[in-house]
């Protein structure tokens, strides 16, 4: 009766350093196997006692079976910790909080566009591994993906081997901010990247990244035709309790552990700029 | 049907009472009144109109257990907080902190139901307290609540050296059955003279048109905002005094070999680390969280609920503001005026 609150125990079976400061955790429940089933876009709290809890999205999707994944940045107290644990230490988990991307409603036979910024590309991870995994119920799928440089590029091996690859049905465009040795792809930032694309305007995108990234991308899609309605980001703000109580989270009427994270940017638009 | 005990008695219905149940009432410690447990050695201020903290911390405490832990290694012990089992009575509830309990269900009996606050409440019974004297800083008539005959599983209205009683409820029934009948008179009469007061009272006719999911952007975008919050100091005092304020921190206290203690605890959007992330905040000066605090109560609040508003109307912020900025100020100054 208290589960909604109270965490279960998962274990870290495994650790991926993907960049200098992001590490994937893979997470399973004591005695093997998902700690809870999830949907793509939803967020779990992950917890070490006497350190702090906090709210990261799941970044494996939920066509794998036996753990879930999560895409770390260290940037603070918990994370900062998180990046200095072994595997098989124990942690807290709870979720899986949140109103996930609508996958198998409006996002269905769909071309799709998915525009991601650093470690933004973490909650996409989970929804593009869902859509290769059930290709034929979506169409086209594009994926934008930029970082500070070639090192900052998050889940790179999986991007070259398993997202780029022919048989994925899915074409990749990555770019780096700065010229690189050893990168021979695309430099610049990723709004601009977006317009020299130059993507039909019939898409249904999903973008996530840096604030400012996604103000930038917001301009370039409306540029180049795009509607708000077919637009669909989502959001991070502080949160403690992930049931929409505590308070922190609260824009305008919606609690956005709650009633989010994924909004649509029309839906953005009826509420208060304050994220 | 209306029960009667004299003042001279209510010491040992009090102690019946707490013979089978813990009983919360307002009682006097330090100076200041406030809900407490009662013993025989209390100092009873039925007489109170306000205590200095609301009623909410009955159902919805201050600092409140939620899971300890037990680390060795790499391995954890998770042990829950044990939910309230046992039946408990508040006495002496004002109006205004009664209505405030229906306000918090809203939030913590909406899906998914808090477990701690539903077994509080599954477990209280509420005695509330009808306003002999409704004070100037009063205003919860603007809001449809009644000083005179206030809700709960028991009303009671305190007439010279008589305590009058009239359950409402099954709960409330168990609890006064025992006490012997009284008269309607009196109450009607009470009733009455209170009426009077509340209708000459000077902040009973605030104009609440606007303040709703409708105008929701254009009372967020009104400059007026930043010259309301200058003074603010952000001293949270307001959210602390407030009986509808429900926002909660949740915190670890590492107590070595004892383990670890993960409790919840009131908090304020008016603190600056409020909705502080490892890359800044969403609110970074006063004056947006001061007009997250009042949009939340006034805008968003009946936004989701019904045009039902996130105030009752108590007057404990007018009162204990160090600079007199509450929400009295900011009904008159973002509201429709009676000229426009």
């Amino acid at each position: 009766m208290t589960d909604n609150i109270i965490p279960m125990l998962g274990v870290v079976t495994d650790i991926r350093t993907d960049t200098p400061d992001i590490k994937t955790f893979r997470v399973e429940a004591v005695g093997g196997g998902k700690c809870f089933e999830h949907k793509p876009g939803q967020c779990a709290m992950l917890s070490i006692p006497g350190v702090g809890e906090a709210m990261f999205s799941i970044t494996s999707s939920p066509t794998v079976a036996g753990y879930q994944e999560f895409a770390i940045k260290k940037c603070g107290c918990v994370t900062e910790w998180l990046h200095h644990m072994d595997v098989g230490q124990q942690i807290t988990i709870r979720g899986p909080y949140g109103k996930p991307f609508p996958v198998d409603d409006e996002l269905r036979n769909k071309d799709l566009l998915f525009i991601a910024g650093g470690v933004g590309l973490a909650p996409l991870h989970s929804v593009i591994n869902y859509v290769l995994d059930n290709r034929s119920d979506y169409g086209k799928v594009d994926i934008v993906y930029g970082s500070r440089s070639k090192e900052d590029l998050l889940d790179l091996p999986e991007i070259q081997s398993v997202w780029a690859d022919p048989k994925s049905g899915m074409n990749v465009h990555l770019t780096i901010d700065r010229e690189q040795e050893g990168w021979d792809g695309h430099v610049g930032f990723v709004p601009n990247f977006v317009k020299e694309l130059d993507f039909d305007p019939s898409r249904t995108v999903l973008v996530c990244g840096p604030p400012i990234m996604i103000k930038f991308v917001l301009e370039a899609l409306t540029e180049l035709g795009f509607e708000k309605t077919q637009i669909y980001t989502t959001m991070e703000l502080r949160m403690k309790c992930g049931v929409g109580k505590c308070g922190r989270c609260n824009i305008g009427d919606k609690y956005v552990c709650k009633d989010g994270p994924v909004f649509r940017f029309d839906e953005l638009d009826e509420l208060p700029a304050e994220y | 049907m209306m029960k009667k005990i004299s003042f001279q008695d209510l010491p040992r219905l009090f102690r019946e009472i707490s013979e089978t149940q813990t009983l919360i009432a307002p009682i006097e410690k330090c100076g200041q009144v406030n809900f407490g447990v009662w013993t025989p050695d209390s100092t009873l201020r039925l007489d109170a109109l306000k205590t200095v903290k609301s009623a909410k911390g009955a159902f919805f405490p201050q600092v409140e257990d939620i899971v300890h832990f037990r680390m060795k290694d790499k391995t954890i012990d998770i042990h829950p907080a044990e939910v309230l089992t046992e039946d408990f009575v508040i006495f002496g509830v004002r109006a205004c902190d009664a209505r405030s309990f229906e306000l918090l269900d809203r939030v913590f009996l909406a899906d998914p139901v808090d477990p701690f606050y539903a077994a509080r409440r599954k477990h209280g019974t509420v005695v509330t307290l009808a306003c002999n004297q409704p004070e100037e800083t009063c205003f919860c008539t603007n809001f449809g609540i009644d000083a005179a005959d206030p809700c709960g599983d028991v009303t009671a209205w305190m007439d010279r050296d008589t305590l009058y009683l009239r359950a409402n409820t099954e709960k409330g029934e168990a609890l006064i059955s025992r006490l012997e009948n009284g008269e309607e008179a009196p109450v009607e009469d009470l009733k009455k003279s209170i009426g009077e007061i509340l209708k000459k009272l000077p902040l009973n006719d605030l104009n609440l048109t606007g303040f709703d999911g409708d105008h929701l952007m254009e009372k967020f975008n009104d400059p007026k905002w930043e010259e309301l919050a200058r003074g603010c100091l952000g001293c949270g005092t307001c959210t602390f005094v407030c009986p509808t304020c429900q926002c909660y921190d949740v915190r670890d206290f590492d107590a070595g070999e004892n383990g670890i203690q993960r409790y919840r605890c009131w908090d304020s959007c008016m603190f600056s680390d409020f909705t502080l992330m490892a890359h800044g905040t969403n609110r970074p000066t006063q004056t947006e969280r001061f007009r997250q605090r009042f949009m939340h109560k006034l805008v968003y609040f009946p936004a989701k609920n019904e045009g039902l508003y996130s105030c009752v109307g108590c007057g404990r912020c007018l009162e204990k503001c160090p600079q007199s900025i509450h929400i009295v100020n900011v009904i008159k100054s973002l509201g429709v005026k009676e000229d426009d």
